[in-house]
C-alpha cells in the first residue's frame, strides 16, 4: 500500500468526530494520552492539597474533606493513570509499531476499551455530586458498605476494569498473530514481552475485581451478606478478594514500565541488552508468581499465621526476577556509548528509585518487620518509590522517547532535562522522609499527627511542590514541542526497533511495506 | 566507626545482638526485648539494602560516567549474556531473601504464640475510641480527649482479646513493635510484655473514618504494686456510689459519645455541642422543629438518622442498640445532659 506524500495518521482525517470514531491504534493511543494526562493532573492536584494540609494540620481541611481527597487521589492515580498509563496509552501507540504490524488485532475493541475507561471515569467522578467517597481506594468493608457514594465509585472501577481486560485481550492476540514476518518470540523487543506479560495479568486478574465489586454492590443494594458481619459476612474475605486482583495489578503497573526501561537503556547506550532471555522470562515469571502473593498485604489482618508465613515466602521469590532485571540493566551499560538525553535520565532515575523501592519491598515482605511497618508511612513511601519513582518516571521517559514518533516534532531537550531534575530531586525530598516517619510510628491516612512528626512532614510537603513544578515543566515541554517543535527525523535517537523505520509521525497503517525481520531487536555492535 | 562496628556485630553474631542506641534513632523507643530483636532484623535488612544499593547504583553511576558517549560513531561490544554471572546474581539474592524470610518468621512466631499465663484484658474498638475491660470489672476508655487511661503492670505478659463494635480498626503500639487488626464480629488477639515503666503511644492503623487520626490512646506501664492500687481505687468499680448524672458522664465517655459531642460546652465537634440542650427547641434539616425532651434524646441515641439537626445533614452518627446502651443507661445520660444547663 502506498500513501499520499505528506499524509500521516494525524492529518489524514480531521475533525473531532474522526478522532472519536477512529480505529487507528495511534489515534486511540493519543486519546488515551490526553485522558491519562488530564486524570494525572487532577490526581496530582489532590496530592498537592493533601500535602498542603499535612504541612499545617487543621489549617485547611477537616478530617472528612482530607479523607475524600486521599480517596480520590488514590482511586484516580491507580485506576485512571497508572493502570492505563503504560499498556493502554504508550502500549497502544507503540505495540503494533514494535511488531511491524498495521494495527492491533481488534481495532474496534480497542476503541471500545477507551470508551470503557471514559465512562467508568465519568461514573467515578459523579460520586463527587453525591457527597463524595471517603473509603480510601481499597474500599475495605464494612466501612465501605456504610458509606453512600461507594456503590457508584465501585461501579466506575468495574467499568474501567473492562477497559483493562479488553486491552489485555487485544494485546495478547496482537502479539501472537501480528508479528512481522521473521519476528519469532525471541526477536521481539523487550517492551513487547513486558506488555504481553501485563496483558496476561489484565485478562486473568481484573475479572476477580469485577466479581468483588459486584458482590460489594449486591451487599449494599440488596442486603446479601457477604462481607458485612452485621449480615453474617466476613470483612476479611473482602481483603482477600481485593488483593487477589490488586496485587497482580501492581505488576500491571510496573511490568510495562520495566519494558520501557529496557528500550531506553539500549538505545541511549547503543548496546545490545544484557541477558535478553533472562529479562524476558523474568517478566513472565513475575506475572505468574504475582498471583500468589496477595496475602502479604494482610499479615496483621487476622488471616492465619501459616498463611502469613507462606505469603512471606512466595513474596521473597518475586524479589529474585526483579533483582535479575535490575542487574541486567546495569550490565547493559557496561562498555556502552552512553548519551545523556532526557529519556535516558528518566531511565537512570527509574533504576535509582526503583532499587530503593525494591529493597524496602523486601523489608516489608519480612514478617516481623512488616508487622511494625504495616499501614504506616513506611508503606506509603515504599509504594510511591515503586509506582511514581518507577512507573511514572518510566512513562515520562517513554513520552519523551516516543514523542518525536508520535507527533513528528522535537521538544526542548534543556527543559526536558530540567523537568527530570525537579521531579527526581523533589521525589526524594517528598518520599524519603516518609520512610523515617513510618519507621518511627506515624500511621498512614492520618490528617493530623503528633507533634514529633512535624518537621519531616513539612520537608515532605516542600518536596511535593518541587515534584509539582517538575511535572508542570514536563507538560510545558510537551505543549511547546507540539506547537513550536522542530520537525523530527525518522530516527532521532538511533534506535534499532521497527518503529524507528516508520515515518515520524507514521502513516495511517504504519509502514509503506511490511518490514521483514532477520535479527534481534538490539543488534548494536554486530 | 563505633556505629560501623556495632552494625558488623549485628551482621556477624546474628539473631540476638542489638545495637539499641543506633536503632532508637530510626525506630521508636524499645519497650521490651522483642522490640530490640525486631530492630536487629531491621538493621540487618537496612545494611544489606544499603550494600546492594551502593553496588547497583554505584555500578550504574560508574558505567554511565566511564562510558559516556564520545562520538556518534562509538563502537560498542556485543555482550549478550553470561550464564555464570547471571546465576550468581540470582542465587545470592535468593539466599539473602531466604535468610531474612526465616529470621522474620522466627520473630513472627514468637509474637504470635500466646503465652498461657498471660494477664488478659478485653479491648473493644469503636469509632473513635478504645475500650479496655479488665476481669476485675474495671473499665476504661481512651478517646481523643482523654489519654493514658490504659494501665498495665510491668514484666507481666499481657494478652489483649480484641473485637470491634463497628468497622475495622487496628491496634498498634510502636514501642512493642506489635500490631493487629480489630474486626467486628470476631475476636483477634495480641500479646506483649512491657519491660520498662512509662507511657507508650497507641495508634489506630486501619482507616476508620473522620477521626481515624484522633483514635489515639496511651498505655501506662507501672509496677505491680501501683497497678493493683490503681485497680482497687478505679471509679468504674464504684458506679453505685455515683449520682445518676455522674454515671451518665462516665457512660458518655465509655461509649465514645465524647469523641463527637461536647457535653459541657455548646461548641460543635463532629456533631453538635450538647450543653444546655434539655428542654430547648431543636431545628432540623427538613425544616421541622421539636423540643429536646427525654424521648427526643432517646430517639437520637437509638435512631440517630431519623432527624438531622440543622447544619449536620448527612453526618453519620453510629446507631446505638439497646444492647450497647440499655434504657436505664440512656436515662443516666439524659440526667447528665440535664445537669449541664
Amino acid at each position: 500500500m502506498s500513501s499520499t506524500p505528506g499524509k500521516n495518521y494525524l492529518n489524514e482525517k480531521s475533525g473531532l468526530w474522526s478522532w472519536l470514531t477512529t480505529l487507528d491504534h495511534k489515534r486511540i493511543g493519543i486519546m488515551y494520552m490526553i485522558s491519562v494526562l488530564s486524570f494525572f493532573f487532577i490526581g496530582g492536584v489532590f496530592a498537592m492539597l493533601m500535602r498542603l494540609e499535612l504541612f499545617a494540620p487543621g489549617a485547611l481541611f477537616e478530617g472528612n474533606t482530607y479523607n475524600q481527597m486521599m480517596t480520590y487521589h488514590g482511586t484516580i492515580m491507580t485506576f485512571m493513570v497508572i493502570i492505563p498509563g503504560v499498556p493502554a496509552f504508550i502500549g497502544n501507540f507503540v505495540l503494533p509499531l514494535l511488531l511491524g504490524a498495521k494495527d492491533v488485532a481488534f481495532p474496534r475493541v480497542n476503541l471500545m476499551s477507551w470508551y470503557c475507561l471514559m465512562v467508568g471515569a465519568a461514573i467515578s467522578f459523579l460520586t463527587l455530586f453525591f457527597g463524595g467517597v471517603d473509603t480510601g481506594w481499597t474500599f475495605y468493608t464494612p466501612y465501605s458498605i456504610q458509606t453512600n457514594g461507594t456503590v457508584l465509585m465501585v461501579l466506575g472501577a468495574f467499568v474501567m476494569g473492562f477497559s483493562s481486560i479488553l486491552t489485555g485481550l487485544n494485546f495478547i492476540v496482537t502479539v501472537h498473530k501480528l508479528r512481522a514476518p521473521g519476528m519469532d518470540f525471541f526477536k521481539m523487543p523487550l517492551m513487547v514481552w513486558a506488555l504481553y506479560s501485563t496483558a496476561i495479568i489484565q485478562v486473568l486478574a481484573t475479572p476477580v475485581l469485577a466479581i468483588t465489586l459486584l458482590l460489594l454492590a449486591s451487599e449494599k443494594l440488596l442486603g446479601v451478606g457477604v462481607f458485612d458481619p452485621a449480615l453474617g459476612g466476613d470483612p476479611v474475605l473482602f481483603q482477600h478478594f481485593f488483593w487477589f486482583y490488586s496485587h497482580p495489578a501492581v505488576y500491571i503497573m510496573i511490568l510495562p514500565a520495566m519494558g520501557i526501561i529496557s528500550e531506553l537503556l539500549t538505545t541511549f547506550s547503543k548496546k545490545t541488552i544484557f541477558g535478553y532471555r533472562a529479562i524476558a522470562f523474568s517478566s513472565v515469571g513475575i506475572a505468574a508468581v504475582s498471583f500468589f502473593v496477595w496475602g502479604h498485604h494482610m499479615f496483621v489482618s487476622g488471616q492465619s499465621e501459616l498463611a502469613g508465613v507462606i505469603f512471606s515466602f512466595i513474596t521473597m521469590l518475586v524479589g529474585v526476577p526483579t533483582a535479575i532485571k535490575t542487574f541486567n540493566w546495569v550490565a547493559t551499560l557496561y562498555k556502552g556509548s552512553i548519551e545523556f538525553r532526557s529519556p535516558m535520565l528518566y531511565a537512570l532515575g527509574f533504576i535509582f528509585l526503583f532499587t530503593i523501592g525494591g529493597v524496602t519491598g523486601i523489608i516489608l515482605a519480612t514478617l516481623a518487620t512488616d508487622v511494625h511497618f504495616h499501614d504506616t508511612y513506611f508503606v506509603v513511601a515504599h509504594f510511591h518509590y515503586v509506582m511514581v519513582g518507577g512507573t511514572l518516571m518510566a512513562i515520562t521517559g517513554g513520552i519523551f522517547y516516543w514523542f518525536p514518533k508520535m507527533f513528528g516534532k522535537m521538544y526542548s531537550e534543556f527543559w526536558a532535562q530540567m523537568s527530570f531534575l525537579f521531579v527526581f530531586s523533589g521525589f526524594n525530598i517528598t518520599f524519603f522522609p516518609q520512610f523515617i516517619l513510618g519507621a518511627t510510628g506515624m500511621p498512614r491516612r492520618y490528617h493530623q499527627y503528633l507533634p514529633e512528626f512535624t518537621s519531616l512532614n513539612q520537608i515532605s510537603s516542600i518536596g511535593s511542590w518541587t515534584i509539582g513544578i517538575g511535572f508542570l515543566i514536563a507538560l510545558g515541554v510537551i505543549i511547546h514541542g507540539l506547537l513550536k517543535g522542530e520537525k523530527a527525523p525518522k530516527n532521532p535517537w538511533g534506535g534499532l526497533t521497527l518503529e524507528w523505520t516508520a515515518d515520524s509521525p507514521p502513516i495511517h497503517e504504519n509502514f509503506e511495506t511490511t518490514p521483514v525481520v532477520t535479527a534481534g531487536p538490539y543488534e548494536y555492535g554486530r | 566507626m563505633r556505629n560501623l562496628l556495632a552494625m558488623y556485630s549485628v551482621l556477624l553474631t546474628g539473631l540476638f545482638t542489638t545495637s539499641s542506641a543506633w536503632a532508637e534513632r530510626i525506630m521508636p523507643a524499645q519497650g521490651n526485648a522483642y522490640a530490640s530483636e525486631v530492630d536487629s532484623l531491621y538493621i540487618f535488612l537496612l545494611v544489606a539494602s544499603l550494600i546492594s544499593f551502593i553496588l547497583v547504583i554505584g555500578g550504574m553511576m560508574y558505567f554511565v560516567l566511564k562510558y559516556k558517549r564520545k562520538s556518534a560513531n562509538d563502537e560498542t561490544p556485543y555482550i549478550s549474556h553470561d550464564h555464570k554471572l547471571e546465576f550468581l546474581w540470582s542465587f545470592i539474592p535468593f539466599l539473602i531473601f531466604m535468610f531474612v524470610f526465616a529470621w522474620g518468621w522466627k520473630l513472627f512466631r514468637e509474637a504470635r504464640t500466646m503465652p498461657k499465663n498471660a494477664f488478659e484484658i478485653h479491648v473493644t474498638g469503636q469509632k473513635w475510641a478504645w475500650n479496655f475491660d479488665y476481669k476485675s470489672g474495671v473499665s476504661v476508655t481512651s478517646s481523643s480527649s482523654e489519654e493514658a487511661a490504659f494501665v498495665i503492670p510491668v514484666n507481666k505478659p499481657i494478652k489483649l482479646i480484641m473485637t470491634s463494635k463497628d468497622v475495622l480498626h487496628s491496634f498498634f503500639i510502636p514501642a512493642f513493635r506489635i500490631k493487629q487488626d480489630v474486626i467486628p464480629g470476631r475476636y483477634t488477639a495480641l500479646w506483649f510484655e512491657a519491660e520498662k515503666e512509662g507511657e507508650f503511644q497507641i495508634f489506630c492503623t486501619e482507616y476508620c473514618g473522620d477521626l481515624h487520626s484522633q483514635m489515639l490512646a496511651k498505655v501506662r506501664v507501672v509496677s505491680m504494686e501501683e497497678f493493683e492500687n490503681w485497680m482497687q481505687t478505679h471509679p468504674s468499680r464504684a458506679l453505685g456510689q455515683m449520682t445518676l448524672a455522674e454515671r451518665g458522664k462516665y457512660l458518655t465517655n465509655k461509649s465514645a459519645c465524647t469523641a463527637c459531642h461536647n457535653f459541657e460546652s455548646s461548641e460543635k465537634k463532629i456533631g453538635p455541642g450538647l450543653k444546655g440542650l434539655f428542654g430547648k427547641e431543636r431545628q432540623f434539616e427538613d425544616g421541622s422543629k421539636a423540643i429536646a425532651n427525654a424521648d427526643y434524646i432517646m430517639e437520637s441515641i437509638y435512631e440517630p438518622q431519623k432527624k438531622y439537626v440543622k447544619g449536620f445533614g448527612g453526618v453519620m452518627m453510629n446507631k446505638y442498640l439497646p444492647k450497647d446502651l440499655s434504657a436505664e443507661q440512656v436515662s443516666w445520660i439524659i440526667e447528665y445532659i440535664k445537669s449541664n444547663k
